[in-house]
């Protein structure tokens, strides 16, 4: 055969190797930040099933450190023993679960369905409000995401108070709905943006009234953006504590105040905590692993103009 | 808003408005708007004690206003047919944000000049410039601003890390859609639980296992809360796992529309991987790095469940934000006076400051390549 003519030049066959570390370097940051991100939910979630004993030894692994016991379970009346029995407990913690529910998911639709139709009225046609046009309109209500909670709380715990709407669910949907307004109308806005003004220009010459059109071919079109805002909106407001620590007080109670109202006395029972707090992270855990496409693509609303 | 007059949809319609619907929309709307004075007037009356109707609180207020927002927004069809259910797409948002926000703003005004204690059956007391007198000599309150800075400053260093993150991301990797998943669980996750699972117990002095991890690494007693500064940085620390998802997933939206003919372009010219980094993914990330960073001091001013969850302010308020120091002043105190003008003045203090950024911001963002 002939003489190899063609030779990997130097800087060829260094490649190579440096190709492999950085392979090594890249998976290892990923892994240890996959790591630090998970790891306080795996502690959380283990700790449900330690006695204090295993949690001073600071035992990390079922079965080999530590023998999993339904402690935290049982401390809300959750365990296989204790689940067909009565308790008052789990009725407590089942009130307040189903009262961050309720407020969770009636004021995420609230900001949804007014959202969206601001957002779309205000992409499709022109308005005048006073000296406000389509722009000072959407900064109007965009704005409203500044707005810092701490400046509304207290005049509206005067206000509530005054409307006999102090800890009740129907005040803290219709604050809860105001606070995720500004950020469903950023996404929405943005994703009616995205679609033709001609799909509505050819159902309207069909025949379409202006709501009939935006109710039958634009509104499916626009489901994956209003899913995605309504999922941030659940996110946000399952999860707040500042309005619900302020307005709320037995009634009304949410999740978050009553894993806060439990943080202050140093309890010793660091399973019950644990069950609670896992409780309160595992809605959202199991959505963020089931719709994280959702999640990201209305995060990403406005990154990418 | 970008969209020029063209974009929008045009649509010309001809509404027959008879004359007897005419007058019946402008009824309703006179007519509601009528009940909604009469009522609140007849409310005002009561509170003064001029005359006795025997109401117990102002929801008859409420309900005529629902039912002057509701006959308002039917007017516009009955007034001006197909063109008023324009109105109908924008006007409830309108109705309720100003009613949610406008409204108690102003009452708030109110509020911040006087001395309202809840708990005591004086009532609200005006009392002029007080409350503004007294923040001014209110050491915490210029604290918790300036921890409020330093808080915001941290963004820095959370979006060199977000910036890190999304690039890993959008490498070559396998287990693509695991690594994003778990990236993004912090930020799914409420701050009051997070308080207590890291703050509280992995954070714990004897066994937390963080402590234990600072043991094995040589700090000898591990205190994560005791001296301010380092109280402060753990706070940072907990606020920036929480939000660095945020950020990441935001970069990397940017970074996956960056057409790759432009890296292709470069690496044949030769460029290393760092000048390609620095001169064409930096530069065109920077509008998205931008908004990301806005949208992330805009949620890091509303910083308190943490802070009131894990240190409640302590040691000696070192690491209260100012949402946390009002919060603590109304459960010590209750006096809605005093906080409302603390908040107020923060609400000032953030539009200025936020209105500069932006300006800058918007002059950064033009673009130069």
């Amino acid at each position: 055969m002939g003489v190899q003519i063609f030779h990997d030049s130097e800087s060829d066959r260094a490649f190579r190797p440096g190709w492999a570390t950085r392979r090594v370097v890249i998976y290892g940051v990923l892994i240890l930040w996959a790591f630090i991100c998970l790891f306080p939910i795996y502690w959380t979630l283990s700790t449900t099933f330690k006695a204090a004993p295993d949690v001073m030894k600071g035992n990390l692994i079922p079965w080999v450190d530590f023998v999993p016991k339904w402690l935290g379970l049982r401390s809300l009346g959750l365990s296989p023993e204790t689940i067909f029995a009565e308790s008052t407990v789990r009725e407590e913690f089942l009130k307040r679960f189903w009262n961050s529910a309720i407020v969770a998911i009636g004021s995420s639709t609230i900001a949804v369905v007014l959202g969206s139709c601001a957002a779309y009225g205000l992409s499709r046609f022109s308005y005048r409000f006073g000296f406000m046009r389509n722009g000072d309109i959407s900064f109007f209500f965009i704005s409203q995401l500044i707005l810092p909670p701490v400046v509304l709380a207290l005049p509206f715990l005067v206000l509530y108070k005054e409307l006999a709407l102090l800890d009740t669910r129907i005040g803290l949907i219709a604050l809860y709905a105001l606070t995720v307004l500004p950020i469903v109308i950023w996404i929405m806005r943005d994703h009616f943006g995205s679609i033709p003004v001609e799909l509505e220009e050819a159902a309207l010459v069909d025949g379409y009234t202006i709501w009939g059109a935006f109710l039958t071919i634009i509104l499916p079109i626009a489901l994956p953006g209003m899913v995605a805002a309504f999922i941030i909106s659940l996110v946000l407001t399952w999860n707040e504590y500042f309005f619900a620590a302020l307005l709320t007080a037995s009634n009304a109670k949410t999740l978050p105040v009553m894993v806060a109202s439990q943080t202050g006395s140093q309890g010793i029972a660091w399973w019950s905590m644990a069950a609670l707090s896992l409780a309160a992270i595992l809605p959202l855990v199991i959505i963020g692993i089931l719709l994280e496409r959702f999640i990201i693509k209305g995060m990403a609303a406005g990154a990418v103009k | 808003m970008s969209t020029a007059e063209g974009d929008f949809l045009h649509v010309v319609t001809a509404d027959r408005v008879s004359d007897s619907r005419r007058r019946f929309g402008k009824t309703i709307t006179w007519g509601s708007a009528g009940l909604l004075a009469g009522v609140t007037l007849l409310q005002i009356f009561h509170h003064y004690g001029f005359i006795d109707v025997g109401l117990e609180n102002w929801r008859p207020a409420l309900y005529a206003y629902l039912v002057w927002a509701v006959c308002l927004c039917y007017s516009r069809v009955l007034l001006y047919g197909e063109h008023g259910k324009r109105a109908l797409f924008v006007l409830p948002a309108v109705l309720f944000v100003v009613s949610m926000v406008i409204f108690p703003l102003i009452f708030a005004v109110g509020i911040a000049f006087s001395s309202w204690n809840l708990s005591s059956p004086d009532g609200r007391q005006f009392n002029g410039l007080d409350n503004l007198r007294q923040m001014w000599t209110d050491p915490f309150y210029w604290n918790a601003l300036r921890n409020m800075v330093l808080y915001t400053l941290a963004i820095a260093v959370e979006y060199a890390i977000a910036f890190g993150l999304a690039l890993l991301l959008n490498a070559q990797i396998r287990a693509r859609k695991f690594f994003r998943v778990a990236f993004l669980m912090p930020l799914m996750l409420s701050p009051v639980a997070v308080s207590w699972m890291i703050g509280k117990s992995m954070l714990e002095v004897r066994f937390g296992p963080v402590s234990r991890l600072a043991r094995e690494l040589g700090w000898d007693s591990p205190s994560f809360f005791s001296s301010p500064e380092v109280a402060r940085l753990t706070i940072m620390v907990i606020d920036a796992w929480m939000f660095i998802p945020f950020m990441m997933i935001m970069i990397l939206a940017g970074l996956q529309a960056i057409p790759r003919e432009l890296h292709e372009a470069a690496e044949v010219d030769g460029a290393p991987a760092w000048k390609r980094f620095w001169e064409i993914t930096f530069p065109l990330m920077l509008p998205v790095s931008i908004t990301a960073i806005l949208i992330r001091i805009i949620f890091k001013l509303k910083l308190a469940d943490i802070i009131i969850n894990v240190t409640a302010g302590g040691p000696g308020g070192a690491t209260d934000s100012v949402t946390s120091f009002i919060f603590r002043e109304y459960r010590d105190r209750s006096n809605v006076g005093y906080g409302t003008l603390l908040a107020i003045v923060y609400l000032v203090l953030i539009v200025i400051a936020l209105t500069i950024l932006m300006k800058l911001a918007d002059r950064w963002m033009r673009p130069r390549y």
